[in-house]
């Protein structure tokens, strides 16, 4: 056993209003400079929608991520000596115009413009070369469905939807979407890490962060390229690739990132998740259907004896095991089996996890009227989803979530409904305690896991949705040099500006 | 007097200047020292012109290096009329390859705009050094037949005697002047290197090929068991 620490997340999918305050606060804070504006480490997509940067999920096309062919992973993009074949041009790239041109206005003119008939405009002036623009795309392009025949219909994860599903898509009084915020997954099999071919993308032992190495970076772009999830990004202006560092000031300080720290829809949950790093290539490299699976088992138990003694010996400190007893994530992914992988069958196994979204209640046409009482007499409760005639075809969530597994989405969603169910017979009491109970049944679940499961989705603290652990970067530095120094000059992290000045 | 400096002082000074400059940068900027990709602002004209480029020019390089370091191999090598032939031909394609992919690299950092914008004097600089070169050397090629010969009396013992500390630079003094540029190119190119983004011809992603795919980088290497080196 090799137990290292991974500060883990949860988002709740069914809290997610879709405001964009995470991105925002991401972008402040990170991102507004010169070479990074169209970067967006924290971005919210529309499902079905093609997403950031576009069609990012088409793995056809941009290689990223493993594939595992006879139990055997290798990287989709190409071997290592194909690395240094390809070092010239890089074929599996996304350019700009796969993300957006990023603009800005000429304000300047609202106020210098000579007096005329028409008001004057701003016209967008593109960021890259400083010229008048037309916009064509952003980052949200397709956001809340806008223009879906063209943007939800290319979704990758609808292509293998029957024509059934994907009518029921479409349906107008049945259309569905939701939103999908996404960070930096923070892998524990990374596929930026493994396409770097400089070493310069790394992943942090103590806690598992994933970084470049900006000194180190030599502008081969192959992490691009080799990330599934297109969170690594290249700055156009340093040529370096730079990422989502998941705020590793601010936890070093013990605050939560900003992302999850201004989430409107306190839909984020922060914490630590011990895992054997032995187990690493053999959960990788699971069949598809079983990736899951197989990634809930590499999680291990905080409370365990054995693995806590494992994990003192390989170095992980007391605080830290005692935020992973503590820790939203494990409740989330591991106890209660709720949050699931993005994408799993990228099989770089991300440490970011998702409760999938319940979808509003249901009701059907009448007469040219939305009646929810038709769908009751169908069987349809007004106030639950019926699983069974879910908005959201089932196939499609498990084709976000599962690897197209839909057992395990449909496990998931029974839990969802049964404590939803447990709940209204408790509080509103339109539903009889047997109702209540056979859902908990279905959803294998008992009462008490039902009111756990309310409490931390409905009721957390600041602190339950947040357990950050004392990562102690004064301490860990201390080997390498005197922190008290370190710490006069100018914090503990780079001191040079990044620029190139040759 | 023109001569020594030209051929004798003139490529101490560029391999000193490379040497020195190209310590000093790597020592002092490490964040620079790369090339800086425009892939990201314009892909599809890069792909006529940056692996073509490279491949051709490497090769063409590695067969000056050859014959520099092993000229009795590459002597017999060239023994028999039919690899000669071989060899000049595939010398002149490939130099055909790298003339035509540079002037694409041209044409794109001039036309698209995105690019200009992230082009420096110094790209330009090197981009006309690295053009007068290769169509010096093609010119060369064509013009002075069979110089995989002539370049291992000429040239080849005048490098030599200026690594052995004893330049001598008779050889290469009666080249006719298209030849005498194109060596004084070569060297001129050496000494801008490390001004350049031309340094990211020295970094080699090499390791790339032993070292295990996941980089995991630990503050603190404990002794204790159980703790895998940063592996």
């Amino acid at each position: 056993m090799d137990i290292r620490a991974q500060v883990s997340m949860v988002f709740h999918l069914d809290k997610c209003i879709g405001c964009h305050t995470c991105s925002v606060a991401c972008k402040n804070i990170w991102t507004d400079r010169e070479g990074v504006e169209y970067q967006w480490w924290n971005n919210v997509e529309t499902k079905p929608g093609t997403g950031y940067p576009t069609l990012w999920e088409n793995q056809d096309e941009y290689k990223g991520g493993w594939e595992a062919e006879d139990g055997r992973l290798q990287l989709k993009l190409q071997s290592k000596i194909g690395t240094l074949g390809n070092i010239f041009y890089n074929r599996r790239l996304p350019t700009v115009n796969d993300y957006y041109e990023p603009w800005t206005y000429d304000y300047e003119h609202l106020f210098n413009a000579p007096e005329g008939d028409d008001q004057p405009t701003a016209r967008p002036i593109s960021l890259i070369t400083g010229e008048f623009m037309e916009i064509e795309s952003g980052p949200n392009w397709d956001d809340d469905l806008g223009g879906s025949p063209v943007y939800a219909s290319n979704d990758p994860n609808v292509g293998s939807l029957t024509d059934e599903e994907r009518a029921q898509l479409n349906e107008i009084e049945r259309v569905m979407f939701f939103y999908l915020p996404r960070i930096c997954n923070h892998c524990i099999n990374p596929g930026c890490v493994a396409a770097c071919p400089a070493g310069a993308a790394y992943k942090r032992g103590e806690d598992g962060i994933v970084l470049v190495n900006q000194d180190k970076c030599r502008a081969w772009r192959m992490c691009i390229s080799g990330c599934p999830y297109k969170k690594v990004y290249y700055n156009w202006s340093t040529g370096k690739s730079e990422k989502c560092v998941l705020c590793f000031p601010r936890l070093e300080s013990g605050q939560a990132p900003a992302c999850f720290h201004s989430c409107v829809g306190r839909i984020r949950y922060l914490g630590v998740l011990l895992y054997d790093a032995d187990r690493i290539e053999e959960v990788a490299s699971s069949p598809e259907s079983e990736l899951v699976e197989a990634q809930r088992g590499i999680i291990q138990d905080p409370f365990d004896p054995e693995v806590i003694a494992a994990a003192k010996a390989n170095g992980v400190t007391d605080g830290m095991l005692q935020a992973a007893k503590h820790s939203p994530v494990y409740k989330f992914v591991k106890e209660w089996k709720l949050a699931l992988p993005l994408h799993p069958e990228f099989r770089t196994v991300p440490m970011l996890y998702y409760v999938p979204p319940m979808l509003p209640v249901l009701a059907k046409m009448k007469d040219g009227k939305y009646d929810v009482a038709d769908a009751e007499a169908e069987g349809l409760k007004p106030q639950l989803t019926s699983l069974e005639n879910a908005r959201a075809p089932l196939a499609y969530m498990a084709n976000l979530f599962s690897a197209g597994n839909e057992e395990i989405v449909t496990e998931v969603y029974r839990k969802l409904i049964a404590v939803r169910v447990y709940k209204r017979a408790e509080k509103v009491g339109d539903i009889s305690q047997e109702e209540a109970q056979e859902a908990l049944a279905l959803g294998n679940m008992t009462a008490e896991e039902a009111e756990a499961i309310f409490r931390l989705t409905a009721l957390p603290s600041f602190e339950e949705r947040f357990v950050v652990p004392p990562l102690a970067r004064e301490v860990a530095i201390e080997q390498i040099e005197s922190p008290y120094d370190r710490k006069r000059e100018g914090g503990f992290g780079s001191r040079t500006a990044p620029g190139r000045r040759w | 007097m023109l001569d020594d400096v030209l051929f004798v002082a003139f490529p101490y000074l560029a391999f000193i200047t490379a040497v020195w400059v190209g310590i000093y940068r790597f020592r002092n900027d490490r964040f620079s020292y790369s090339t800086q990709s425009s892939q990201f602002l314009e892909n599809r004209m890069l792909s006529w012109g940056s692996a073509p480029w490279h491949y051709a020019i490497l090769t063409i390089l590695m067969a000056h290096f050859v014959a520099l370091v092993v000229p009795s191999i590459w002597a017999s090598v060239i023994s028999a009329p039919v690899r000669l032939y071989t060899l000049e031909v595939t010398g002149m394609s490939l130099a055909l390859m790298a003339i035509f992919a540079l002037c694409v690299l041209v044409y794109r950092r001039l036309t698209t705009h995105r690019v200009r914008t992230v082009t420096t004097p110094a790209d330009w600089l090197l981009l006309a050094l690295l053009l007068a070169q290769v169509v010096l050397g093609f010119w060369v090629s064509l013009f002075f037949r069979w110089g995989a010969d002539w370049y291992l009396h000429t040239t080849v013992p005048w490098v030599v005697s200026l690594v052995k500390f004893q330049p001598d630079a008779a050889t290469v003094t009666t080249l006719p002047w298209v030849v005498k540029l194109h060596i004084l190119g070569g060297f001129a190119i050496i000494g801008v290197f490390p001004f350049t983004r031309l340094v990211h011809a020295v970094i080699w992603p090499i390791t790339y090929l032993w070292r295990p795919h996941q980089v995991v980088i630990w503050n603190r290497k404990l002794t204790g068991t159980g703790r895998k080196a940063a592996q």
